[in-house]
């Protein structure tokens, strides 16, 4: 794996820390009040099929996103052995 | 001057619930995030003061951009206010305390209220209250808005804080520069109070979600499971519905039409054929709508409502909305007011046109109805509930259909989905007599309301002139429904029909109550009349053109106000009456043909 990815490329049950976000203001604060800002650490529940959206957890909080507002978001992946 | 305290706090935290468990009022409660969209007040008594307790849509922070998140932060913002509780989740304390210190920049008096601690206790969440509120300069208690522990405690701290803080006072315009100092202090907050066991076993909604958001079981079991729900509301609801109609026909015959002999003709007519049938027969429906009400309610609380928006994203997508549309036009089984209401979660106006546009072709309960009325008087009772079912399908053909002739509209604006799925959360016994006890008490004042003035209305056009013969030719209705005969002969649907369709108008609780006044019959007499009168092909065509429309005068009124002005309306009337004929054209031609 590459040192850095975007959130909508990266597999189920991977995780990563968030390394940058760039996406328009007002969706950006979305993010952050749904706990997603650099520096977290989220992990990728799943996928759905047909390019559905991906479930993400972040801290205690499970969100939907849709792959193009996740290709906004940079992340580190952490390795393999680290995820549950 | 009046005291007033609005409940602040994200989507889905739970302030619903404690508005309706300090109040005691019935707001709507549901496990899907944004399902409040407007405000709603109560009183409240705390100590000797009389308080106006607001519940406000969730917001996400004090930039929110979608339109219930203007009605919130307008609110908070534009009027005087004792203070604000503010209600979070515990389990989520670490993004959502965020919240807490953006507030605290409009200088409103606060209580921070951490619900759902239930949930917290259950993974093991420990937060040091006393300590927070030190830190935050505000009174902090742990409360279970849906279980009521700690609300007693919440009720006292209310008084206290009430009691130091007399006036109302207006808010101070947010600073948004302050953004990168909350930060800051945010981590210190967290770090200090809040504890969160490192190592989280799966929980019991992972392992619910591994079937359910299968990724291809995931949408076959939803369609199951709408099955199940569907038929499970049928089978309880179908008999019972049966029984009060055959209560009702017998009170007629041995009591009622006794009594009114001594009447002049015309008015015993009036009250037995007119008002005691009409009325009679559509409240044999409430058993029905309890119980449908009851099974809405179970799901709106499961948390499955996001999980549905979860699996038909990618589908919806195709038609330039996503998956909350799909959800709202699963509320609009219920209703298709508060549907289009719902909409106001989307923050793209063309997108949040389109779902309203798809929203009306939902088959509501007052349709339901009509439906299962005609499907049990003229189809057998194997066949019936499929029938029925076949309804269900073609409403969601017609509602994809509209969205996808309308993608135009959305195209290249597609809107951000980000949205928060809750865990799985089972209801509570009072909750949902509470939910259910809310939705019949509304069709109970509807059948009190313009169901008696429509029917009263009917029977006067069935009845007069007084010398002629009842819903013939003659009359005021036949001379209307003549007039109408060749729009609606070709659709197989005769001149009683159309009367009852033309009322149907406002509201499609009146149709059956119509139909019995027009054929001078109740309940099971009625059921009897039209299977003898009706083939299923003309029933058919009936249900096809009631289904599609349009759903009454105030889902009409509600797109109107919502979408800012009459085109939408207009076109969404327009466009209902065009599709119904000419599907029921063709439905009927075709099968007439087929089977001739
Ligand atoms: N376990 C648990 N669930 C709760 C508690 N309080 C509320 N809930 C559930 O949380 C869900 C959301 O409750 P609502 O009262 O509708 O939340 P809200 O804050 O009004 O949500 P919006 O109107 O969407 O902003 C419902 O399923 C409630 O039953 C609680 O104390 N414990
Ligand atoms: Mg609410």
């Amino acid at each position: 794996m590459t040192a850095t990815c975007l959130l909508d490329v990266l597999p189920a049950g991977r995780c990563g820390t968030i390394l940058n976000i760039e996406a328009p203001e007002e969706l950006v604060a979305r993010m952050h009040a749904m706990g997603l800002l650099p520096g977290r650490r989220i992990q990728v529940i799943r996928r759905s099929p047909f390019r559905g959206p991906i479930q993400v957890r972040a801290g205690q909080t499970d969100l939907i996103i849709r792959r193009s507002e996740a290709a906004t978001i940079l992340l580190r992946p952490c390795p393999e052995a680290d995820c549950a | 001057m009046k005291k007033r305290i609005a409940l602040v706090g994200m989507p889905n935290t739970g302030k619903s619930t404690l508005f309706n468990r300090l109040t005691g009022a019935g707001a709507r409660v549901g496990n899907w995030p944004g399902l409040t969209v407007e405000l709603l007040s109560a009183r409240l008594l705390l100590g000797d003061s009389m308080v106006e307790l607001v519940d406000l849509p969730g917001l996400h922070n004090l930039h929110g951009f979608s339109e219930d998140e203007r009605v919130a932060r307008h609110f908070v913002e534009s009027q005087p206010l004792n203070g604000i509780l503010v209600v979070l989740n515990t389990t989520q304390l670490e993004r959502q305390l965020a919240l807490v210190l953006q507030l605290r920049t409009l200088g409103l008096p606060m209580l921070l209220a951490l619900n759902m601690a239930d949930e917290a206790h259950t993974r093991g969440i420990r937060v040091q209250t006393g300590q927070l509120a030190a830190q935050l300069g505000m009174p902090v208690l742990l409360i279970s808005a849906k279980h009521g522990r700690g609300v007693p405690e919440l009720k006292q701290a209310l008084t206290e804080w009430l009691r130091r803080h007399p006036e109302p006072i207006q808010a101070r315009a947010a600073t948004l520069s302050e953004d990168d100092a909350i930060e800051h202090s945010l981590d210190e907050l967290l770090a200090q109070n809040l504890h969160i066991p490192a190592c989280l076993t799966p929980t019991r909604t992972d392992r619910i979600d591994r079937l359910l958001l299968h990724p291809w079981l995931g949408i076959p079991l939803f369609l199951l499971l709408m099955l199940l729900v569907f038929q499970a509301v049928y089978g309880i609801g179908a008999p019972l519905q049966d029984g009060l109609g055959w209560l009702l026909d017998e009170a007629k015959t041995r009591w009622l039409a006794p009594l009114v002999t001594a009447l002049p003709a015309w008015a015993g007519s009036f009250l037995l054929e007119g008002l005691y049938d009409g009325i009679g027969t559509v409240m044999t429906f409430l058993p029905i709508i309890v119980v449908f009400f009851l099974a809405m309610a179970v799901v709106e609380d499961s948390g499955y409502l996001a999980r549905a928006a979860f699996l038909m994203d990618a589908l919806m997508a195709r038609m330039g909305l996503d998956g909350r549309a799909f959800v709202m036009q699963l509320m609009g089984f219920g209703c298709n007011v508060p549907a289009m209401m719902g909409t106001r979660v989307m923050r793209s106006r063309s997108q949040r046109l389109v779902a309203m546009l798809m929203i009306p072709f939902s088959l509501c309960s007052a349709r339901l109805q009509v439906f299962l009325f005609f499907t049990t008087a003229v189809f057998s009772p194997r066949a019936a509930p499929w029938v029925l079912f076949s309804l269900y399908v073609m409403s969601f053909l017609l509602a994809f259909f509209t969205a996808w002739l309308w993608r135009g509209k959305v195209r290249g604006q597609a809107e951000p989905l980000l949205m928060e799925l809750p865990p799985y959360r089972l209801p509570t016994l009072a909750g949902l007599a509470r939910q259910s006890f809310r939705e019949s008490g509304h069709f109970l004042r509807q059948a009190g309301g313009f169901i008696v003035l429509g029917v009263a209305l009917v029977w006067f056009l069935t009845h007069f002139p007084l010398d002629a013969q009842p819903a013939s030719p003659a009359t005021l209705a036949g001379r209307l429904a003549g007039w109408m005969e060749p729009v609606f002969t070709p659709l197989g649907i005769d001149q009683l029909l159309s009367i009852a369709l033309l009322f149907g108008f406002v509201a499609k609780e009146v149709v059956i109550g119509s139909l019995a006044v027009i054929y001078g019959a109740g309940g099971d007499d009625l059921s009897g009349l039209l299977g003898q009168r009706l083939d299923w092909m003309q029933a058919y065509s009936f249900m096809l053109f009631t289904l599609v429309y349009t759903p009454c005068l105030s889902a009409l009124a509600t797109l109107r106000q919502e979408a800012g002005g009459s085109r939408y309306m207009f076109i969404s009337v327009a466009w209902s009456l065009a599709v119904a004929w000419l599907l029921s054209f063709t439905f009927y031609q075709a099968a007439r043909f087929l089977t001739a």
